[in-house]
């Protein structure tokens, strides 16, 4: 057995019931089930387990988010060689972005995983992994200029009042990482929203984000289509790369761990949104006018279709519930774009309410399920 | 041929150690055991004491609830032990077998007088009325009830599960009679599923007065309860029987032969068995007799009476379950694997999800263990647990109003349709490794106290 596994049977004792840190023990356990699939035995029920557990789930939304940061990283380095008109090569671009992007990982692992390890200790639970996913994901859907200590507060806000009141990973309403987003938006405007917030390093600079250009009219929009699809624009940090998304969707759909349902059901909702959208539109440089699709590169759209409405806690949890929630989640961010001039992003709203709604939906489904049995007893 | 039934969703699991067909070993009984604890919901009041001298159907116990339930003896000798647990429940009446197969005979009914009333009579007092289960909750049906239907599986899709073609196969004449006395139980008939596959290939579709129908998929297609809910539903009020079919066969010999006869032709099966085969023994066989066929060289070993998904650990000196004819064993999983959830390959390990590669190789077989694989967390994917339940019924909703202990949701969401195994696959795939057969029992036994 290697030394690895002898130093953990060594300390364990430690840390189990009645040792000197039994105080410990979830934090013991997390790291040792962290470094070693557990011995642990089936008890009743089957004798046999799949291999799958919640671990490797949350290391596959992991990987797949793995493209948008990478691409995130890079082009916070980007945007900023273009803001300070500064010629940087390829690697001190990315050396930019990662120096910009580290602290704020720091600062969200630091703090959320803090606040699960006191929690599990206090409930006496094993530590959840649900934010490791959350942790990397929060980084990535806020301006990169944000604030560290607005970003701490966010985070423990999120952790606290949005997962471990309702009982930690698995009863949670909404979805962490947008609840964090959403707590910046409402408490701290100024830093979220507007041209001013979204390249780092240069003071004062007027990057617009193609949505609040293209809430003025389609004329306004200056960055091209393949800009906006590859990510090149100005936007949170994971956000921007459209193509990166997809290469995530890509290992979700893949590894049936994201709903394929939802992600399709949300973009045909922006898609007929939008349409209506153009053909409500009084004239061709207006808002409304912008073609359906533009939505889908545009702002956190993909983002948050692929990676924050397929949360499996959060969104609906039957099948036929997943089309209603996803479509409806489309059609309502593109209407926020649309009507909400104030802040042109819909994507974290629109999640956030059919999180609400989630339940509802499913609770209809059901229903109607219970209504087919009940009728199926009288025919036989 | 009736319509054929096709069923998508579920599992076969790919576990090695399927057992060929071959009798590798007769048992002689030495010493054999009944246990109350294979009949749900059952207390039971002793007959004998230890030191009687039994025979091949002399009652040992019986139900305190409905007293002409037996359950008898399944060999002939002296009643060597009882084994109480905890609070001196009831635990296993051992009896050492003299093998002189001195047995109770019984008046079986023939001809004109099979009705209902003597088959009722003869079932009971020969211990075989306990093969009948009745659904909803899978315990031994109520002799007072007339049931909806009986329902019998001829299809075997449980893991390394005993090929039922073969273990039956010289016993096509009980069967026949079996069906016949069953039939006289219900006005509805007796349902008798076929593998749709190859069904033709063997015996059980020329059997008479059965109403047959056809099902293919993986497991668990050959669930009964599965297969019921294709059939004919099972609404509140209604009750339905079923029988594991090589049960039919011992209540056929028992109306052929007026003996109650306890031979039966098991499997041996596992990926810690030396030579997967069957085995010719009787009901309630000793571990210990056929503890030549398992391997305990490569550590510890867990020994199943059952499968892999709803058997029970009964250990070496443990003996065979009332209603099962397949044992499993398995190599225990109690190792510590570093990095072993992120380790991208795993190639040795199965998962029915694709976050493994398991489903590129769909002919490999399995060493299947009894590590967890994880920790226990909340319900996380919701996903999961309907691709392996084909019925029409939402099973995390169902699992969280038995936790809740909501009966009318209960109900609505289909309690009186499963029970433990039908729900299995759903808990051999859980991310979060909650015991939901175990939920499934709490519903079950809390529907049967509030509903008496």
């Amino acid at each position: 057995m290697s030394k690895l596994r002898k130093l953990t049977d060594k300390i364990k004792p430690t840390f189990s019931k009645g040792g000197k840190l039994s105080f410990l023990h979830s934090t013991f356990e997390a790291f040792e089930s962290f470094l070693f699939v557990p011995d642990r035995v089936t008890s009743k029920g089957v004798h046999v387990r799949d291999s799958m557990d919640i671990k490797r789930v949350m290391t596959v939304v992991m990987i797949a988010l793995v493209p948008s940061l990478l691409f995130g990283i890079y082009n916070i380095g980007y945007q900023h060689s273009l803001a300070a008109n500064a010629d940087m090569g390829f690697w001190a671009m990315v050396w930019y972005g990662f120096l910009k992007i580290l602290p704020l990982y720091l600062v969200s692992y630091i703090v959320g995983l803090g606040i699960e390890f006191i929690t599990a200790q206090i409930k006496g639970h094993e530590v959840s992994e649900g934010y490791l996913v959350t942790g990397l994901i929060i980084p990535l859907i806020i301006p990169v200029t944000t604030p560290l200590w607005m970003l701490a507060l966010a985070v423990a806000f999120a952790v606290i009042i949005g997962k471990e009141i309702f009982g930690g990973t698995g009863m949670n309403i909404w979805n962490p990482a947008l609840l964090a987003r959403a707590f910046l938006f409402f408490a701290y405007p100024s830093h979220m929203s507007g041209d001013q917030v979204w390249v780092a390093g240069v003071d004062g600079f007027s990057g617009a984000t193609p949505l609040a250009q293209t809430s003025e009219g389609l004329s306004s929009l200056h960055y091209s289509v393949s800009d906006m699809f590859f990510g090149f624009i100005p936007g949170s940090v994971g956000e921007t790369s459209t193509l990166a998304i997809l290469l995530g969707a890509v290992v979700l759909i893949y590894t049936g761990i994201g709903s394929w349902k939802i992600m399709f059901s949300t973009v045909a909702g922006a898609l007929v949104m939008g349409l209506i959208a153009n053909l409500a539109a009084p004239s061709p440089d207006c808002a409304l006018a912008i073609p359906a699709w533009y939505h889908l590169i545009m702002g956190g759209f993909a983002f948050g279709a692929v990676f924050m409405a397929t949360d499996p806690v959060t969104s609906a949890q039957t099948e036929s519930g997943k089309w209603i929630y996803g479509f409806l989640i489309g059609v309502l961010a593109v209407i926020i774009r649309l009507f909400n001039p104030g802040y042109p992003e819909g994507m974290m709203l629109a999640i956030l309410l059919m999180n609400t709604f989630a339940p509802l939906i499913d609770h209809i489904v059901v229903g109607r399920n219970i209504k087919r049995r009940l009728k199926r007893a009288k025919t036989v | 041929m009736s319509e054929q039934i096709r069923l998508k969703k579920g599992l076969d699991l790919p576990v090695k150690g399927a057992a060929l067909r071959k009798i590798s070993m007769t048992v002689v009984p030495d010493v054999v055991a009944l246990k109350p604890t294979d009949f749900r919901s059952l207390t039971p009041r002793m007959l004998v004491k230890e030191g009687d001298v039994v025979k091949t159907g002399t009652p040992l116990f019986a139900d305190k609830k409905n007293p002409e339930i037996l359950f008898t003896s399944p060999v002939s000798g002296t009643v060597d032990a009882i084994v109480r647990g905890e609070k001196r429940k009831l635990l296993e009446v051992r009896i050492k077998s003299d093998n002189k197969g001195a047995a109770v005979k019984f008046d079986v009914p023939t001809g004109p007088s099979l009705d209902r009333e003597s088959v009722v009579k003869v079932l009971l007092e020969s211990g075989l009325w306990p093969c009948i289960k009745q659904r909803p909750y899978g315990i031994i049906a109520d002799p007072s009830v007339t049931p909806k239907a009986i329902f019998i599986s001829a299809m075997a899709t449980a893991p390394l599960a005993a090929d039922l073609e073969y273990v039956l196969q010289s016993e096509i004449d009980a069967l026949q009679a079996g069906v016949k006395v069953l039939g006289k139980l219900t006005k509805g008939g007796v349902h008798i599923s076929l593998d749709a596959h190859n069904y033709t290939s063997g015996s059980f579709h020329k059997l008479e007065g059965v109403i047959c129908h056809f099902f293919s998929g993986p497991h668990p297609a050959g669930n009964v309860g599965v297969q019921i809910n294709h059939i004919s539903p099972i609404s509140k009020g209604e009750t339905v029987w079923t029988v594991d079919l090589f049960l039919v066969a011992a209540i056929g010999k028992l109306f052929l032969n007026g003996v109650y006869d306890t031979s039966r032709v098991i499997a041996v099966a596992g990926p810690a068995v030396v030579n997967p085969s069957y085995v010719k023994c009787c009901a309630g066989v000793a571990m210990e007799q056929i503890s030549d066929l398992f391997n305990f060289a490569n550590g510890n070993i867990r020994i199943v009476s059952g499968d892999l998904l709803s058997g029970k650990a009964v250990g070496r000196d443990g003996f065979l379950g009332f209603y099962d004819n397949l044992v499993t064993a398995l190599p225990e999983g109690d190792y510590h694997e570093l990095f072993g959830w992120a380790k991208p390959f795993r190639l040795k390990k199965f998962s029915f999800s694709r976050s493994y590669y398991s489903w590129l190789m769909p002919r490999k077989k399995y060493n299947m263990d009894t590590n967890t694989n994880g920790g226990e967390r909340a319900f996380v994917l919701s996903d999961v647990y309907g691709k392996v339940l084909p019925m029409d019924i939402y099973p995390v909703y169902l699992f969280k109003a038995i936790l809740a202990r909501d009966i009318e949701k209960m109900e609505n969401l289909g309690i009186y349709e499963i029970i433990e195994e039908d729900v299995a696959l759903c808990e051999f795939v859980c991310p979060s490794k909650i015991e939901i057969q175990s939920i499934v029992s709490q519903g079950i036994e809390l529907m049967i106290k509030e509903m008496s």
